[in-house]
């Protein structure tokens, strides 16, 4: 790829994976938010090429074919989403982050959350639905 | 089985319909549509807020290969500027938007040129060639200052706002005192998280245009591009995909929608835009920015007898599609929930080198809201009476209901259809628990902690007609599709469609499917605005699946030789009525026997569907009311939101759910709009917030948990389930309320005059008090 080719953008537009949005491009909204090797990562501000022979996991691998995964669930059940852009950031960045840290306590969450913009639904049907999902991620 | 027992959708918070799609990053937002073949558009804005367009050279832009083409004003001269959609005024026409600039540039990110390449990261370096001089000239960056030349004598005072009634003067000469104050707004927007973008397409052999990335009005935008490239409606189509977030900002027709579908039209290939987040900073809709002067004229107990109000509407550069819509709704709201015997109002709408404004999110009424809870609060200041007290004695009564204002706005008169006001308010303060907390405020004050509590009401607008259309078509697989002239603006509107048709036909919910934003799938349309889709689609809807329901069951008592009346529909199924067994039917089946050769057809038309209209001429006006407690930092000014609730009257809810969660998301963008966003200017006219560095929005943690009390006490009179649209009435009254709390928490009744209210302003005040 053309080495100034963001992450992002090779992740749409060469892998067509869609589901991964861009909302600023300057790193602030999270919007972009894939997991590179386990690590929510803003992948507006990374270049394709520095992604070589890492591991990226987008949106579209959350679910195992029918079956959503439990913080795409808890999305749905706590309302946790409106207009949908900037869901997939929020769901990558939750589940980077609780798998790394399975106990995080509710209020580094929100600080970890308040990382992303949302612009529809004021964060807190959000934050709810992380926490669901933290609950049912950590007895799986 | 009866009908009336029958478990109701509406008024169940049933999970969406839309999230499927979207959580598995399956939505299709306008940069997830490609054709083959297309072409990128890269827009040349501005550089300076005003200045005569010397030249625009693009010859070394296209010199670089793979650069198709490029266009300044010459090359689109013969296209008209951008016309209005609502609140027309003739003599806005001539301060109407090119879609590329004239001779002049009146803000930075004015469309000066655009050009078309490849590949997107080619075209915006090819942006970066065209040369363009620009000779600068002195910018006007206040609204309420000197008034200036447009061009040609044009001055940049466009038109005047004057609403009123009664006798405004005699009531200030007999009036006991007058509160006067003065009073601003700041300029901020939508900012939806999906920046804007349009994909044009022309079809050659069809001789069809279509543009991809609509929303919000694509059948207005449709009509309105067939008309500028002199085309028919019947050969231009609009398609609306997933739309991230609208919020009034989003959809309404920019030069760039006509741009990607002009040259659609030229080049013979799709062209792709997409706006990047600093143009859209720039150059999408602003919003908001207003100043104030009002003065009430009280007795001595508080009443008004009379509001004397002019105000400064700051519009940016160019009259745009909503023509006088925002100045308007601000007049034309400002009374608010009380009884206000006489009212008058002039407001002067004024060009700026700023960026154009448009609608957003109770527009007109965030800032009228401000302006007369302010109001009131002073008024209790002045005879020594609470915010609370003052509010109940000024409160229109439920036995005045329904109240004429003699004012109209959106084509409309104004009539308050229905609204118990001091019990909401009652509501609200029972919900927050209004004595016990001014127990603690007291006793975390003498701890020395800086904390306060404010209130504010307001009557919001919902249901703008003046129609919609919807026609409901069951196939003989059973699936039930709902056809409408509504849009999606990711606020759930197939999920109460789907509620609604649902329960009124006697389907299954997941049967249930919902067209909008569709311009090729039903004739007119009006979208998503003014909180109408709930209100107007959802009645629309309500009637066709009762006229389906009545065709479905007496085609299956014909089938099932029963009458229709021993029949009912459960879950898409035929029942008798009378608990009888035998055979039974499923809508589908009913659709098959009413096919084109069906047995019962007859000399009827087949299918099994149905159509309905539902047409009004006036408004519903759901009401509301917030509280904001606030806590100080006293080292630097920082401003929490400590609590937040908001009661709001809806007449019915489809869905609690989702109403909930258009409340907190409304007050979500109010807290910003009160305490952070802000689109500032240096004194160039050069816009300092063009990054969501310098743009800043909530983030989870300056959003409380905002308690919400949905309330259905006053039904509306104006449609049989009661609705009233719930969308704006989250933001209406943040500004207001914290603006009232941060008094309290100063002890400084009045002390907030301007939105936003910044650390550095408490920080100011709290110098002062010293």
């Amino acid at each position: 790829v053309e080495s100034r080719r963001t992450l992002a953008d090779a992740i749409r537009e060469d892998c067509g994976q869609t589901g991964t949005h861009i909302g600023c491009e300057h790193g602030v909204c999270g919007a972009c938010t894939v997991l590179v090797n386990g690590e929510p990562v803003r992948s507006c501000l990374m270049f394709a090429q520095q992604a070589d022979g890492k591991q990226i996991r987008t949106v579209e691998g959350l679910a195992d074919g029918d079956e959503m995964h439990p913080m795409q669930r808890a999305f749905m059940e706590n309302h946790g989403l409106q207009c949908g852009f900037c869901t997939p950031g929020f769901l990558m960045l939750a589940v980077g982050v609780l798998e790394r840290e399975p106990d995080i306590s509710d209020h580094d969450l929100v600080d970890v959350l308040s990382s992303n913009l949302c612009r529809c639904t004021g964060y807190q049907n959000i934050i709810k639905a992380v926490r669901a999902a933290a609950v049912e991620m950590r007895q799986s | 089985v009866t009908a009336a027992a029958k478990p109701g959708l509406v008024g169940q918070s049933v999970t969406r319909k839309e999230d499927g799609p979207l959580l598995r990053g399956q939505g299709k937002f306008a940069a997830d549509i490609n054709f083959p073949n297309q072409l990128y558009m890269r827009v040349v804005r501005s550089n300076y807020a005003h200045g005569n367009i010397v030249s625009v050279d693009l010859a070394p832009a296209l010199a670089i290969p793979g650069v198709v083409a490029a266009w300044s004003f010459a090359d689109v001269s013969e296209i008209p500027p951008i016309d209005f959609r609502l609140t027309r005024l003739e003599q806005l026409a001539a301060y109407r938007q090119t879609i590329l600039a004239k001779d002049k540039v009146r803000y930075v990110g004015d469309p000066v040129a655009v050009v078309f390449a490849e590949d997107p990261y080619l075209a915006e370096d090819a942006a970066e060639h065209v040369e363009v001089e620009i000779e600068e000239l002195p910018v006007i960056l206040q609204a309420d200052g000197e008034v200036g030349e447009f061009r040609d004598g044009l001055p940049t005072e466009t038109a005047l706002i004057e609403k009123g009634y009664g006798d405004v003067d005699g009531a200030f000469a007999k009036a006991h005192a007058v509160v006067s104050l003065s009073l601003s707004i700041g300029r901020h927007s939508g900012v939806p998280l999906e920046t804007r973008g349009a994909i044009g397409r022309y079809i050659a052999e069809t001789d069809m245009l279509e543009m991809y990335g609509a929303a919000k009005v694509p059948h207005w935008n449709r009509d309105q591009l067939a008309k500028m490239f002199g085309r028919t409606a019947a050969n231009t189509n609009l398609f609306e995909g997933h739309v991230g977030g609208g919020f009034g900002i989003r959809g309404e027709m920019y030069p760039e929608d006509v741009l990607v579908c002009l040259a659609a039209l030229r080049l013979g290939r799709p062209v792709k835009w997409i706006e990047d987040r600093r143009e859209h900073l720039i150059a999408a809709n602003h919003s908001r920015q207003q100043t104030h002067h009002i003065r009430a004229a009280i007795d001595r107990d508080g009443n008004i007898l009379a509001i004397d109000n002019e105000f400064f509407h700051d519009q940016g550069g160019y009259m745009r599609t909503h023509a006088a819509t925002v100045p308007d709704l601000a007049a034309a709201m400002l009374p608010g929930p009380y009884r206000i015997p006489a009212y008058r109002v002039l407001g002067h709408i004024r060009l700026t080198n700023k960026t154009p404004g448009g609608t957003y999110r109770a527009p007109g009424r965030y800032e009228s809201t401000f302006v007369r809870e302010r109001l009131l609060d002073a008024v209790a200041a002045k005879v020594g009476i609470s915010g609370v007290e003052v509010r109940r004695r000024n409160l229109i009564a439920t036995s005045e209901m329904p109240v004429t204002r003699a004012l109209e706005t959106l084509g409309t008169d104004i009539v308050l259809d229905s609204g118990d006001y001091p019990k909401l308010l009652d509501k609200a303060l029972n919900g927050i628990g209004w004595d016990d907390l001014q127990t603690q405020i007291t006793s975390r004050r003498k701890a020395g902690e800086l904390v306060g509590s404010g209130v504010a009401m307001f009557v919001e607008k919902s249901g703008l007609g003046p129609f919609d259309d919807v026609r409901i078509n069951v196939g003989t697989d059973g699936l039930v599709e709902v056809v409408t002239g509504a849009a999606s603006v990711g606020q759930g509107v197939e999920t109460v469609i789907a509620q609604i048709c649902a329960e009124k036909l006697g389907a299954s919910y997941d049967n249930v499917s919902v067209i909008h934003g569709q311009t090729n799938r039903i004739a007119r349309g009006l979208g998503a605005f003014a909180s109408r889709v709930s209100v107007m689609t959802g009645e629309a809807t309500r009637q066709a699946a009762l006229k389906l329901r009545d065709k479905a069951l007496a085609a299956a008592a014909e089938l099932m030789q029963l009458t229709a009346d021993q029949l009912d529909i459960v879950d898409g199924e035929i029942v008798r009525l009378d608990g009888g067994t035998g055979p039974s039917m499923t809508l589908g089946e009913i659709a098959k026997a009413l096919e084109p050769g069906g047995n019962l057809v007859g000399d009827s038309e087949p299918g099994l569907f149905a159509e309905a209209s539902f047409e009004s001429k006036h408004m519903t006006y759901p009401y509301g009311v917030h509280v904001a407690v606030v806590s100080l930092a006293r080292d630097t000014g920082g401003i929490s939101v400590e609590r937040y609730l908001v009661a709001y009257d809806i007449g019915k809810a489809i869905n609690p759910m989702l109403v909930d969660g258009q409340i907190v998301g409304g007050v979500a963008q109010g807290i910003g709009g009160a305490l952070y966003e802000e689109f500032t200017y240096d004194d160039r006219g050069e816009p300092l917030a063009v990054t969501f560095a310098d743009y800043l929005m909530p983030t989870a943690r300056e959003v409380p948990d905002v308690e919400v009390i949905i309330s259905e006490d006053a039904p509306s009179p104006l449609n049989p389930m009661g609705l009233k649209g719930a969308g704006e009435g989250g933001t209406n009254a943040v500004g207001a309320a914290i603006a009232a709390a941060i008094d309290d928490a100063l002890g400084q009744p009045g002390a907030i005059t301007q939105l936003p209210v910044s650390p550095q302003r408490v920080k100011a005040l709290l110098n002062a008090k010293v």
